[in-house]
């Protein structure tokens, strides 16, 4: 079985987007195009208000992702996690789609005794090291994340050790918003490592609008643009779409 | 999907509720709350008269890897570092489907809790078990992941180290599945989060220091002068300082290596060892060579019995060419 590329937008945020498109609406285009987005709602001390706190969910659920909302302290923990958990979701994805055209009708893995699940999983598990993964990150540069910002580095430097441990493939991109001339501004290309990060993140400037949504279209179009580039090259490169799980 | 409050209100039974799995139809009475964290709740709870441990999770997949793992560690003969596995089954309620596994209930108090009770003495007693039992899940191509003094349970009398979460046990070559930051080497900027033995070791090393400092410490600059600097702090520490050195930057291949290195440093009666017996046997020659230590220590029968080894080679070496060269002419 080959899932081909596991394909993530990765959103790190501290609240509510205030310009342009409908970030949650991005989130269900990206969905449809096989690429799921998670978001960290990132607290200090401050609390995000209710309508951060439930567009950050709204936004990974359109995306078929998982949210999570937590203090900067942990961000490390939490990036490195979400990123793995939304891959295993995802695959689980692949190999309950494959079960069914096996099994028919609408067996899933939890449908299957206790015993026979196990083999399941270590399939689940095989893939999740093996497989060829593209996070692209996209980090809120409004003004109250300011402060956050060094330790929004320290959890992408953290995110790039625990994925480059596993034996397959990573490639990762790193947007901001609001960039310094436009809404969305590119930090970084596709790369296997984050460690560039260390130079270019202290020179962030902060401030403005939260333009959430053009920011996921911008990410979105990234994505095809590698994509097109790659056909060039005639790479055989097999594209999983993931359908409403 | 969100990892919000769903699982929690799902896995969340009162005591006496009784959970009847939907495959064995076994029945398990609850009794309390024991532990939660990322991956479910885990209660303890009653079948029979028999006291066992039940770990309930909404995801059942994260429910199926831990069941694999603990059926692994099964396999491992003569490793009882994790609790043996008694059933896993389905349990429908509300209308919603929980997975849950049953495994043995290890009671006891956790690492740091059984020290600060019976004193320091035991850090070394407990790390050695803890090492031996490593050795034996490294040998099977596992490493342990989440190491971490809240995940190590110490039954008694007589007391032995137990492990109770087997989430983060990972095959060899992978990339470890779950990890805690104070004792992952790839916080502190000392290693990758390969699954590889020495991931295990440094994660010990952790403990040990943790052992000085419950509280625990924040990363600052990271990297091994910032650790080194808190051995320095403490007159335990510093007794073991180059073993705990070795580990924390990966120079154990194995457990069996570290383990002969901390017994070794017990029976060196040079400084006031920290509550073992000393042994006022070989070790008072030693050398203060710390590296070398461990290769002293297997070559236990001294230069006189090189000498004579190499004498008897080369003699029939010599008696041999002689033979060649008769054969020869």
């Amino acid at each position: 079985m080959n899932p081909g590329t596991l394909k993530q937008i990765l959103l790190i945020t501290d609240g509510c987007s205030n310009q342009g498109d409908d970030p949650v609406a991005m989130a269900a285009l990206a969905k449809e195009q096989g690429i799921s987005v998670n978001v960290i709602g990132v607290m200090e001390q401050d609390v995000i208000d209710e309508n951060g706190m439930r567009e950050i969910e709204e936004i990974s659920m359109a995306g078929g992702g998982i949210s999570q909302v937590v203090y900067a302290q942990a961000l490390s923990q939490t990036v490195q996690m979400v990123t793995k958990k939304a891959m295993t979701q995802t695959l689980q994805g692949v190999v309950n789609k494959e079960l069914q055209q096996i099994l028919g009708g609408t067996k899933t893995v939890e449908d299957l005794p206790p015993e026979k699940r196990g083999e399941v999983m270590e399939v689940v598990d095989e893939l999740g090291e093996t497989v060829q993964l593209e996070v692209l990150i996209l980090v809120d540069t409004s003004a109250s994340m300011k402060h956050k910002l060094p330790t929004v580095k320290e959890a992408l430097l953290d995110l790039s050790l625990s994925l480059n441990a596993r034996s397959g493939d990573n490639r990762f991109s790193v947007f901001v918003f609001p960039g310094k001339k436009k809404d969305v501004e590119k930090l970084l290309d596709w790369t296997p490592q984050l460690e560039s990060l260390t130079s270019i993140f202290p020179k962030l400037t902060t401030g403005g609008i939260t333009p959430t949504g053009p920011a996921i279209r911008e990410a979105l179009s990234h994505f095809k643009k590698k994509r097109s580039l790659r056909s060039l090259l005639s790479r055989d490169d097999e594209e999983y779409y993931e359908e409403s799980m | 999907m969100m990892m919000k409050n769903t699982m929690k209100s799902l896995c969340k039974v009162n005591p006496g509720t009784v959970i009847e799995g939907k495959w064995h139809q076994n029945r398990y009475r609850i009794i309390k709350e024991i532990g939660f964290g990322a991956n479910g709740v885990v209660y303890l709870a009653q079948t029979g008269t028999k006291d066992v441990a039940l770990k309930m999770s909404d995801n059942s997949m994260s429910v199926t890897s831990e069941v694999n793992v603990l059926k692994a560690f099964a396999k491992v003969q003569g490793s009882t570092l994790g609790p043996s596995l008694v059933d896993v089954d389905d349990w429908e309620h509300r209308g919603g489907k929980v997975s849950f596994y049953v495994m043995e209930y290890i009671k006891g108090p956790d690492f740091l809790t059984f020290i600060q009770q019976k004193g320091k003495t035991w850090v070394t007693v407990l790390v050695l078990q803890l090492l031996n039992d490593l050795a034996v899940l490294h040998d099977k191509g596992w490493v342990f992941g989440d190491l971490k003094p809240e995940n190590l349970i110490v039954m008694g009398p007589p007391p032995r180290i137990r492990c109770i979460d087997v989430g983060g046990t990972t095959l060899q070559g992978r990339a470890i599945k779950e990890f805690t930051e104070f004792y992952d080497r790839g916080y502190w900027g000392l290693g990758s989060r390969k699954a590889e033995p020495s991931y295990d070791l440094f994660a010990v090393a952790m403990i040990i220091i943790n052992t000085e400092y419950p509280k625990r410490f924040n990363k600052n600059s990271g990297g091994i002068s910032e650790l080194k600097g808190y051995i320095k702090q403490s007159k335990l520490l510093l007794e073991f300082e180059d073993i705990i050195m070795s580990a924390l930057q990966g120079k154990y291949q194995s457990a069996r290596e570290m383990r002969l290195a901390i017994i070794d440093k017990m029976s060196t009666p040079s400084k006031p060892s920290v509550g073992s017996r000393q042994k006022s046997t070989s070790g008072t020659v030693r050398s203060n060579h710390t590296s070398k230590k461990r290769k002293v220590h297997s070559s236990h029968y001294r230069i006189s019995g090189w000498i004579e080894t190499i004498l008897i080679v080369s003699i029939i070496s010599f008696l041999y060419m002689i033979y060649i060269f008769g054969q020869v002419y």
